[in-house]
């Protein structure tokens, strides 16, 4: 059964993007079909972060609108087998996107892919409901900081009323804590959330810690998704999302790890 | 001892003074009973109660009220629907 997965936070430029990209570059190494769709509509990104804006032809509003066929529009990655992206059209309004149309493609991708990844637009409006609506499980990406964490929690409420899972009371959405941007020694001065503190407060299972770093605005310059650069830290950090994510215990961390504070030791 | 002296923050650590905020907030946001779910399900309520009495009296949504509150370890709804005089003579 094909999973849809929203990626949201309501505060914007918290790593939503980043996330998608690299969560569903992931999801694809480890061999699963997956395709990622940019909701983002009149500000779409997802191309530039997966380094393939220059083969947009058609988007997810053309084909919403039948201007254009999903095989048209969904852009097949050079670099990672099974992985494709759906741009969003630069040039529409948000209101573009409809229940119906989303639903109708949305159908239509999960005859062929296992993993939807949904890149959420910033805010509580349309883009955002129409990205959580069909959602499975929703990845809520926060950063250590006050208006994000209580961004968070109005978008955890969002997803526990207003999507269809929620609608036609069927089992509620599954969610997870993404915390990003996190660098462990501001938590240790004191002058910075601490996961285990935005962990308590959000209450919801933490899927994991990105710390905050220099190589993923190197790798979003270059249009490479970060789990493709095995030297990140940021990049190995969200492979074990992935893992987690896939219900997996990620191996042991030779350096001292942020997530045996977190999660406790596994032994 | 000056006012900006009593508001530093080195004699508390600022993440600590930001969690108890965030605290404060969510329990806010999530309404009373610190539950979402009621949060959700109130306006619901609200909504299918509204219907139930428009099959029978015309009435302004704007003069609803309705509140929740808390009193030890039940939540109290309190709802508040005005029946306007002259629709209700219309039905006698
Ligand atoms: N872990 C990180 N370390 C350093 N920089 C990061 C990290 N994650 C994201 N960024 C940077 O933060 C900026 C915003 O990221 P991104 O575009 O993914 O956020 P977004 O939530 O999708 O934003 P929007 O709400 O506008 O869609 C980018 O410049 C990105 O490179
Ligand atoms: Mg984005």
């Amino acid at each position: 059964m094909a999973k849809i997965i929203v990626v949201t936070s309501g505060k914007g430029g918290v790593g939503k993007t980043t996330t998608s990209a690299a969560f569903a570059t992931g999801l694809a190494l480890r061999g699963y079909q997956t395709v990622v769709i940019d909701f983002d509509v009149g500000l779409r990104n997802l191309d530039l972060v997966m380094g393939c804006e220059r083969r947009v032809v058609y988007d997810f509003v053309n084909v919403i609108n039948g201007e254009g066929s999903l095989n048209q529009a969904l852009i097949k990655d050079r670099r990672v087998e099974n992985l494709y992206v759906l741009p969003a059209s630069q040039t529409r309004d948000k209101d573009a996107l409809t229940l119906k149309g989303v639903a109708r493609v949305l159908e239509a991708l999960k005859k062929r892919f296992e993993y939807i990844v949904c890149d959420s637009p910033a805010g509580i409006e349309h883009g955002a409901i129409m990205a959580m609506y069909f959602a499975d499980e929703a990845l809520v990406v926060t950063n250590p900081e006050v208006s994000s964490v209580r961004d968070s929690d109005r978008i955890l409420g969002m997803l526990a009323s207003k999507t269809r899972r929620a609608v036609q009371n069927l089992p509620p959405i599954k969610e997870y804590l993404l915390l990003t941007r996190y660098i462990d020694k501001r938590v240790d001065r004191g002058d910075m959330l601490s996961a285990k503190d935005v962990g308590e407060i959000l209450a919801i299972p933490m899927l994991g810690i990105i710390p905050e770093s220099t190589t993923i605005l190197q790798a979003s310059n270059a249009g490479i998704p970060i789990t493709l650069d095995n030297n990140s830290e940021a990049g190995i950090a969200y492979l074990e999302v992935v893992a987690r994510f896939l219900g997996e215990e990620p191996p042991e961390r030779p350096k001292k790890s942020i997530f045996t504070k977190i999660f406790g030791n596994k032994n | 001892m000056s006012i900006i002296d009593y508001f530093r923050l080195d004699s508390q650590k600022s993440a600590t003074v930001a969690k108890e905020r965030l605290q404060i907030i969510v329990a806010r946001q999530r309404g009373n009973g610190g539950s979402r779910a009621l949060d959700f399900f109130i306006p619901k309520l609200q909504e299918d109660l509204l219907d139930v009495v428009k099959k029978y009296v015309e009435i302004d949504n704007d003069q609803v009220r309705m509140h929740l509150d808390k009193e030890g370890d039940y939540e109290i709804l309190e709802v508040n629907i005005p029946l306007p005089e002259e629709k209700l003579k219309k039905l006698q």
